[in-house]
Formats: C-alpha cells, sequence, structure tokens
C-alpha cells in the first residue's frame, strides 16, 4: 500500500467509505494449518506491525513448532493458556484489510467439542474457508464444518487445499479433494464454491500466484476474497423494525429506536406493529439531530409514528402490506451449547431478535448426528448436540424464518436461574395449532411444579402475640422473595377470616379450627409449589405442631417473633390492647388468653430489638440456605 | 451504508440493548479517543433524551493536566453527569508511578479503585471503549463480557456470542462490561473522530512539550511531581501522543502532525502498534490477561 500524504486524506476517507467489510470464518483445526493461515494473511495484507513482528520473533522461539522460522500461528493464538497448550480454545475475531475490502476474520478451534465456537463464530460471517490437508483429503470434521456452517447460513464457501507442498504440488489430489467436496456439498445451496490449493507456509496462492502449481488458473485467496459478491440474492425486501428501546424524554416525544432488520423506510409509509397487528403510518425518521428522508437495512434509527399506538420494546414495526407472522408454536433446530441437557418441558428464558420470553421444547423431533448428518431419536440434547425440535412460547412472537432473515430467525436460550446462554436455535417455521403436536409424557407433581418456577416450596409460619410486627416482617419478607424471583402467596387475617374462616369466631375451638384450615390451605399451595407465608397469633404450641405434621421435613419453617408483651401493648396499633384492658374484648391474647411460645422455632427474631427489614432478612437467610 | 455508518449503527444497537436491559448502566471515560467517541455514540443512541447513564472517570491523579480540562468541558457539553473515583487509600499511601513502580500503580489506583467504584454503586452494566484489535487477549473477548462477582473474567466460561443477540441478564453481585466498539480498528476511530467532527484532548496533536527519555520512550514532564534522574533535563521535542492515560506511564513519539488529517495520514503509515506506548503491556507475557482476569479494564 502507498505512502499517505495528508493532503490526499479527502480522497483517501472517500475510498474508505466505499470498501465493502467482509466477515468469514476459518475452519480447520491446528494440524491443517488454521492459525498459520490466517497469520499469512495478517501478514500479507501488511497488517503486522513491525513490534508484533519483533514480539512474534521472539514467541516464536519460545513456544514456535517451526524451528527457527516465524510460526504465524502464534500471531493469532491469543490467550496464554491456549498458547501453552498449543490450541486454540475460543472464538477470536481478527481484523486486516487490503486496498478492496476490510475483513473481520473469526477464528474458532475445529474439533468436535468446539462445534458450539464455530456456530458463533459462523452466526456473524457471510464466508467460509474450510481447510483441508492435502495429505489427508475430505474427513469427517469437514463435513462436520461443512454442516454448522451451511445450517448457520452461510451460503460462500472457500475450499482452501492446503499444505500442497507435502503432496509434492500434485494437480490430482487436489482434483480429486475438490470434487469429493463438490458431490457432497451439491445439495446444501451455496452461492459460490471456489477451490484453492494453497501451501499457507510459504504463502503460495495466498497473495501470490505460486510458482509451484502453474496448473491452477483460478484466483489466489486474496484474488477471491477482495471480489467475491456476497449481496443479498434478489429476494423480496419487506421493512422490518425490531423495537430495541422505546425513547420517551418527555410528553411529547414518543420514538421508537433499532436497528432495520430488513428492507427501506420512508416517512408516510404505512406500517404495522407487531403482534398487536395495530396499523398507523411513519411520521419520522430521526438519527441524532437529523429527520432523514429515508433509511435501510443495517441502519440504528429512532422511528416516530404518527398515532398513539401501543408499541414495546420486542415488537416488530413492519411494512403494513407485507407483514411477517406472529405465532407461539414453532419448528426449529437447536444446537446446545451447556454441559447441563436440554430437557423437553423445562422452560427456558428465549430471546429472539428483542423479545425475550419464556419458551419450552415440547418434542425433541431427532438428532442430527453432526459428522454424518444421520437421523437419531433423542430423549434429550447434550453439549454440541444439534435437533430438530417443536417448541412453545408464553407469548406470540412475530418474526421471520432463519432461512429468510437471520436477525429475526435466530434466537437464543438463557437459563432462568443461572441466566447463562444454553443453547442457539433457528426458526424453521410457526406450527399450526393442531392435533400434531405431542407433549412427551411427563408426571406433574410437588417437584415438577416446584422445578419450572426454579424454588424449594415452603411454609412459613409466622406466630407472635399482636403488635409483635408479624405481618410487616412477613411483608417485607414476600417483597423480597418476588424481588428474587420467588413465587409466593400471603396467607393471614385479612385474606382468610374475611373468607375461608368468615364463619369462625375466636373462642378456643374456632381458633383451632381457624388453624386448621389455614394449615391445609398453606399444604396445598406448598403442593403447588408456591413459597407459602402464614401470619397468624397461632397461640397454641399444640396447634402449631399439628400444622408442621402436614409437611416434608424442612419444608416448615416456624418463625417466633418474639417481641415482648410491653412493648406490643405499647404499640397497640388497632387500639386492641386497650379494649381488652378495659374488657371489652374477650380472650385476647396475651390479657386474658395465653400464649404459648415455641420451644425450637427455626428462627427467633424481636422487633423491638432491630429494625423489620433486617428480620425479614434473617428469614430469608434461613429460606434460602 | 457505508463502513463508518455501519460500525457507528452497530455500536448504537449495541448501547441500546444493554440499556434496555440494565438495572444500573454506568460508561467509563477515561477523557481519551476512544472515550470521546463513546461519549459521542451514546449521545447519538438516545437523543433527544440525554444519555440514560452517568460517566465514570477512575482517577489515578496523575492524568495530563490537558485531560482534566477536557473533562471539564465535555461533561458541560453533555449535560451528563459524572462521577469520579479515586482509590482512598492510595491516595493516603502516596501511590505514585515513579516510587512505586508502573505494575502496584496500576494495581492500586486503577484495577483496585475501579473495583471500588463499582462496588459503591452496584453498576450491572459498566461500557468500555476496548477494541478487539488492541491486543491478543482482547481479541477474545465478548461484546457482552460477563463479569462474576468480585468483577473476574474468566476466558474459559465466557457466555457464547450468536448474531446480535446479547444475554444481558445478570444475578446480583454479577456485571457486565460491554465494548460498543469492538469492531473498531484503531484507524477507524481516527477517521470517525475526523468525520463527525468530535473534540479531542490538545495532546493528540503535536506540539512543542518538555521531555526526558526514559528507557528508550520518550516521557512528558507535565508537573513538578515528576523527580529527575541525575544527568536527566527536559528538552522541548515536537511530540504527539497516541494514547493518553498517566503521564509518567505513556510514551510521546516525536511528530509533527498538527492536524486530523495528518495524524490519520501518520496513523496510516505507521509501524509500531498502539499498545507500544503504554508501559504496563510489556511488563511480563501475558499481562493484559492476567490484569483482566482481576477486573482491569
Amino acid at each position: 500500500m502507498a505512502e499517505l500524504h495528508a493532503r490526499n486524506i479527502v480522497d483517501y476517507l472517500e475510498e474508505q467509505r466505499g470498501k465493502l467489510t467482509l466477515r468469514f470464518i476459518t475452519c480447520g483445526s491446528v494440524d491443517d494449518g488454521k492459525s498459520t493461515l490466517i497469520g499469512r494473511l495478517l501478514y500479507e495484507s501488511k497488517c503486522i506491525f513491525d513490534d508484533q513482528l519483533k514480539a512474534l520473533e521472539n514467541d516464536s522461539k519460545r513456544y514456535g513448532t517451526q524451528g527457527e522460522k516465524i510460526d504465524f500461528a502464534l500471531l493469532v493464538d491469543g490467550l496464554e493458556a491456549e498458547r501453552e497448550q498449543g490450541i486454540t480454545i475460543d472464538v477470536a475475531y481478527r481484523f486486516f484489510a487490503t486496498d478492496r475490502r476490510r475483513y473481520i476474520v473469526a477464528d474458532t478451534p475445529g474439533h468436535e467439542q468446539y462445534t458450539r465456537n464455530m456456530a458463533t463464530g459462523a452466526s456473524t460471517a457471510q464466508l467460509a474457508i474450510l481447510l483441508i490437508d492435502a495429505r489427508k483429503g475430505i474427513l469427517p470434521q469437514t463435513r462436520r464444518h461443512h454442516r454448522i456452517v451451511t445450517m448457520m447460513g452461510i451460503r460462500h464457501v472457500v475450499l482452501a487445499v492446503n499444505k500442497m507442498d507435502l503432496v509434492g504440488h500434485d494437480e490430482a489430489v487436489f482434483r480429486k479433494i475438490e470434487s469429493d467436496y463438490r458431490e457432497f456439498s451439491r445439495d446444501a445451496g451455496l452461492s459460490t464454491l471456489v477451490a484453492i490449493p494453497l501451501a499457507a507456509v510459504f504463502g503460495d496462492n495466498v497473495m501470490k500466484p505460486s510458482a509451484n502449481m502453474p496448473w491452477y488458473r483460478g484466483p489466489t485467496l486474496f484474488e477471491h476474497l477482495d471480489t467475491v459478491d456476497v449481496g443479498h440474492s434478489a429476494a423480496r425486501r419487506s421493512f422490518r423494525l425490531p423495537v430495541q428501546y422505546v425513547n420517551r424524554p418527555n410528553l411529547d416525544y414518543r420514538g421508537f429506536c433499532g436497528r432495520i432488520a430488513e428492507g427501506t423506510v420512508r416517512p408516510g409509509d404505512a406500517v404495522r406493529v407487531l403482534p398487536s397487528g395495530r396499523a398507523t403510518t411513519v411520521k419520522s425518521i430521526d438519527f441524532f439531530e437529523d429527520s432523514l428522508p429515508e433509511a435501510s437495512e443495517g441502519a440504528s434509527i429512532t422511528l416516530t409514528l404518527a398515532d398513539e399506538v401501543d408499541v414495546s420494546r420486542g415488537d416488530l414495526i413492519v411494512a403494513a402490506g407485507d407483514p411477517p407472522e406472529a405465532a407461539d408454536q414453532f419448528q426449529a433446530r437447536i444446537l446446545w451449547m451447556a454441559e447441563e441437557p436440554l430437557v423437553p418441558g423445562r422452560p427456558y428464558l428465549m430471546k429472539i431478535h428483542a423479545k425475550e420470553v419464556t419458551a419450552t421444547v415440547m418434542e425433541i423431533k431427532h438428532r442430527e448426528d453432526v459428522n454424518t448428518g444421520a437421523r437419531l431419536a433423542a430423549k434429550v440434547l447434550n453439549l454440541n448436540e444439534i435437533a430438530v425440535v417443536t417448541l412453545s412460547t408464553s407469548q406470540p412472537v412475530a418474526f421471520e424464518p432463519y432461512a429468510t432473515n437471520r436477525s429475526l430467525g435466530g434466537f437464543i436460550l438463557i437459563d432462568k436461574l443461572t441466566f447463562a446462554t444454553l443453547g442457539a436455535g433457528l426458526v424453521d417455521f410457526a406450527l399450526r395449532r393442531a392435533g400434531n403436536i405431542h407433549w412427551q409424557a411427563l408426571e406433574v407433581g410437588k417437584e415438577q411444579r416446584a422445578a419450572i418456577k426454579h424454588q424449594k416450596p415452603r411454609c412459613v409460619w409466622f406466630t407472635g402475640l399482636s403488635g409483635s410486627g408479624k405481618s410487616t416482617v412477613a411483608n417485607m419478607l414476600e417483597k423480597r422473595l418476588h424481588a428474587a424471583g420467588r413465587h409466593t402467596v400471603m396467607l393471614d387475617g385479612d385474606n382468610i377470616r374475611h373468607g375461608l374462616n368468615r364463619d369462625l369466631g375466636f373462642s378456643e375451638a374456632d381458633r383451632v379450627e381457624n388453624l386448621r384450615r389455614v394449615a391445609e390451605v398453606a399444604r396445598l399451595m406448598v403442593d403447588a409449589g408456591l413459597i407459602v407465608i402464614v401470619s397468624f397469633i397461632s397461640p397454641y404450641r399444640s396447634e402449631r405442631r399439628a400444622a408442621r405434621g402436614l409437611f416434608q421435613p424442612g419444608e416448615f419453617v416456624e418463625v417466633h417473633v418474639s417481641t415482648p408483651l410491653e412493648e406490643c401493648e405499647r404499640r397497640d396499633v388497632k387500639g386492641l390492647y386497650a379494649k381488652a384492658r378495659r374488657g371489652e374484648l374477650k380472650n385476647f391474647t396475651g390479657i386474658d388468653s395465653p400464649y404459648e411460645a415455641p420451644v425450637n422455632a427455626e428462627v427467633v427474631i424481636d422487633t423491638s430489638a432491630r429494625p423489620a427489614d433486617e428480620c425479614a432478612i434473617a428469614v430469608m437467610r434461613h429460606i434460602e440456605a | 451504508m457505508n463502513h463508518y455508518q455501519q460500525l457507528e449503527a452497530e455500536a448504537i444497537e449495541i448501547i441500546r440493548e444493554a440499556v434496555a436491559g440494565a438495572r444500573n448502566p454506568v460508561m467509563m471515560y477515561s477523557i481519551g479517543k476512544d472515550s470521546s467517541v463513546m461519549l459521542h455514540l451514546a449521545r447519538k443512541a438516545f437523543h433527544p433524551a440525554p444519555p440514560p447513564f452517568p460517566l465514570l472517570h477512575i482517577d489515578t491523579t496523575w492524568k495530563f493536566r490537558d485531560m482534566y480540562a477536557h473533562r471539564a468541558r465535555m461533561v458541560r457539553e453533555s449535560g451528563m453527569k459524572l462521577l469520579v473515583h479515586t482509590n482512598p487509600e492510595g491516595l493516603r499511601q502516596g501511590v505514585n508511578p515513579f516510587t512505586h513502580g508502573s505494575n502496584y500503580h496500576t494495581d492500586v489506583m486503577k484495577t483496585q479503585a475501579l473495583r471500588q467504584a463499582l462496588d459503591m454503586h452496584q453498576f450491572d452494566v459498566v461500557f468500555g471503549g476496548a477494541r478487539r484489535d488492541e491486543e491478543k487477549s482482547r481479541a477474545k473477548e465478548r461484546i457482552f463480557s460477563f463479569r462474576s462477582a468480585g468483577h473476574r473474567w474468566d476466558p474459559k466460561s465466557q457466555r457464547p456470542e450468536l448474531w446480535n443477540l446479547y444475554n444481558t441478564r445478570v444475578r446480583p453481585d454479577e456485571s457486565i462490561r460491554v465494548f460498543p466498539i469492538s469492531n473498531w480498528t484503531e484507524l477507524d476511530i481516527w477517521q470517525y473522530l475526523h468525520v463527525e467532527k468530535i473534540p479531542i484532548v490538545p495532546l493528540y496533536f503535536a506540539a512543542m512539550r518538555p521531555v526526558v527519555r526514559r528507557g528508550g520512550m520518550l516521557i512528558m514532564v507535565d508537573d513538578d511531581r515528576m523527580p529527575l534522574e541525575p544527568g536527566e533535563k527536559p528538552e522541548m521535542r515536537m511530540v504527539r501522543f497516541r494514547t493518553l492515560g498517566c503521564y509518567p506511564l505513556t510514551a510521546a513519539f516525536d511528530s509533527p502532525a498538527t492536524t486530523m488529517e495528518e495524524i490519520i495520514a501518520e496513523t496510516f503509515n505507521t509501524v509500531s502498534s498502539e499498545r507500544e506506548g503504554r508501559l504496563i503491556d510489556s511488563d511480563q507475557p501475558g499481562s493484559m490477561e492476567k490484569k483482566k482476569q482481576e477486573g482491569y479494564f
């Protein structure tokens, strides 16, 4: 590349602006010379700085596998642990440029245990370089790489037949590999496929044509990368904007922010909001301080609409005349990326464009062997396995099939508890709500109900004098549990005595019956998987013991709110103590009716000794332990 | 869309996505050129509203004086809230790069200070201006880079990141560092600054400045806290900086480039990569990777 002078800068910037960025992935293993090839691409495109080259020479002596020669692989094997092990274990992104194009390379390992890394790298790539060792030809790993990149939607493939120097630059070897690959990739729907014989370690056919292989008349690797057309096919491109963020700085402005996933939009265009289906027109397309006359695919913009329709994050704003489908049941392909297997019936968070819903795999139709493509039966899906599944979501989701649009048909599944990313999915099509959808049989019991709530069911029983602070602490506890994503319910005088137990008074017999019913209701709700918070004076030991007997060991948590009588009476929030002292209220616990303090409550708290919120935290700690 | 519009659109998408999923976001602001680009992108993402998060500057107290002046100006112009944090313990002990060495200074005044600030404010999303082309271990970092409790980065258990689908969920105590300009190169930064006419600290432009030569690097004598070694005498040279940090740890280089156009031309023609001017990266092999695992940005 020529020296650049400041006076040429305008031309230079103009030229940069026009450059296309091509994102590609390299598939192969260390043994195929993948890192060497990438290092060579960086070197040949002059994207290695002097100091990096110096460091590389040092590293080559220390870790290198090429003797005294520069080991280009070391340039790209980033993490120290990997350098020592001599393998690439993740996805790394490299940047380089030629006079014609800019490149982002996703560099991923090729072994089967890194299938998820390759899929990750392929998800944003437009082209794949499949690397083959000329000595070995097409291997099972080549078929696997081919399967992953085509599944992820890549339609442009370069078959890089490397190490030609080790087979004597023999044309017949190259032609055999090329025809083998063309044969098995025939049905993959590739738009371009170019095979190139290489010796990356020496640079043959990387930038310059190889003098060792005069029989090859095709493009060098760089010639091909610089010119291959990866533009859209002539398919229909209607406007689709996933709404990421609603911008409301004041009452007069409501902007819907997102990056256009497909098509073009202009002010005045008729649009529809999905999944609601409401119709309106585009008022303006705002971008920073400008209003734009039009915006197209890839632009991050803010739309304002003519009418006050309801639009939230996760909705799609689309061309009114050509809306995509919205559905809550799908057929999809899933690649599982976690150690913990995918289990049908278990709920996951699903993120598709800007929408998050709960999704459940109804059925694994079949698993696909990643090496052979064979269809296999499967009850669960393990790490790095691929399957065709049916999926149902908690709410309707607007989408496009993955084959039509990657950003509207790709999704990830997230663990509801740890929030780890567990899997990647590609929507094939929506299922009609019909009888051909079968749930895998599941026994549903307390454990299963609790499992989908990610919690252990509990009965937390608050006992203590009137005015001791039971309800205050119980309420705080419920708020804390709720904030932590727990499913709770509260049983107290307010919701039980006014309804279910309306027929009961305050005699000892009625108090016993009152508590018996409360305990039975609590048990049913624990069976439903809930954390039940009971807040009753419950003065008698025997009734509390009876209640405890309804639950499994550990499920019942007795919380004694031990605030002293004097303090409760001093507070006398409802004026009941005063009434009882005056004899206007009979059978009042602590005054003319006994309170039998628990002897071995799980938690004891005194709201006169510390703030109610600390008491709630103490109870919370016990439950969550 | 041209190349810059693409990079810009991607960064804005990332910033909006992170904010939509965040409880308490913040943007790291180091006053340097990458921070200037980040601030500009954030303003674009949320216009006509101001960005819905504050800026956080970890101040070692050893930045160039020009940087403090620029910080004041940008806070005034953006209307955003600025949080400044300095490690009070380090300040009390008088930790500085001269007597304590670059490693210890950086650990106490940057890495530990950052962790203190993040703990204190309980941020769940922290925007940073790191780029994948800067350094080898950065090349493998996610755009949404998950940190476990204690701010640790574990390169072996990063969340898979596919398409433009970012998992923004974290549990209490966990956080995410978000790098919207991951896919930019140094040249992209300069060109964007130029095209968008974004103001930057004058130290990036060449001027006559007092420097001493130390360990093969030109160090600017920015104030009287810098102890001169025997025989050292500041000389005036036409120099500029490619990156800005603590002045005793940031090397200047000879350059005649006084305009943005000249800087871009020089950057294009240059033959040494950006971090050579930062002393902390060359301390030991894999040093950036180690610092990142400890919580460094």
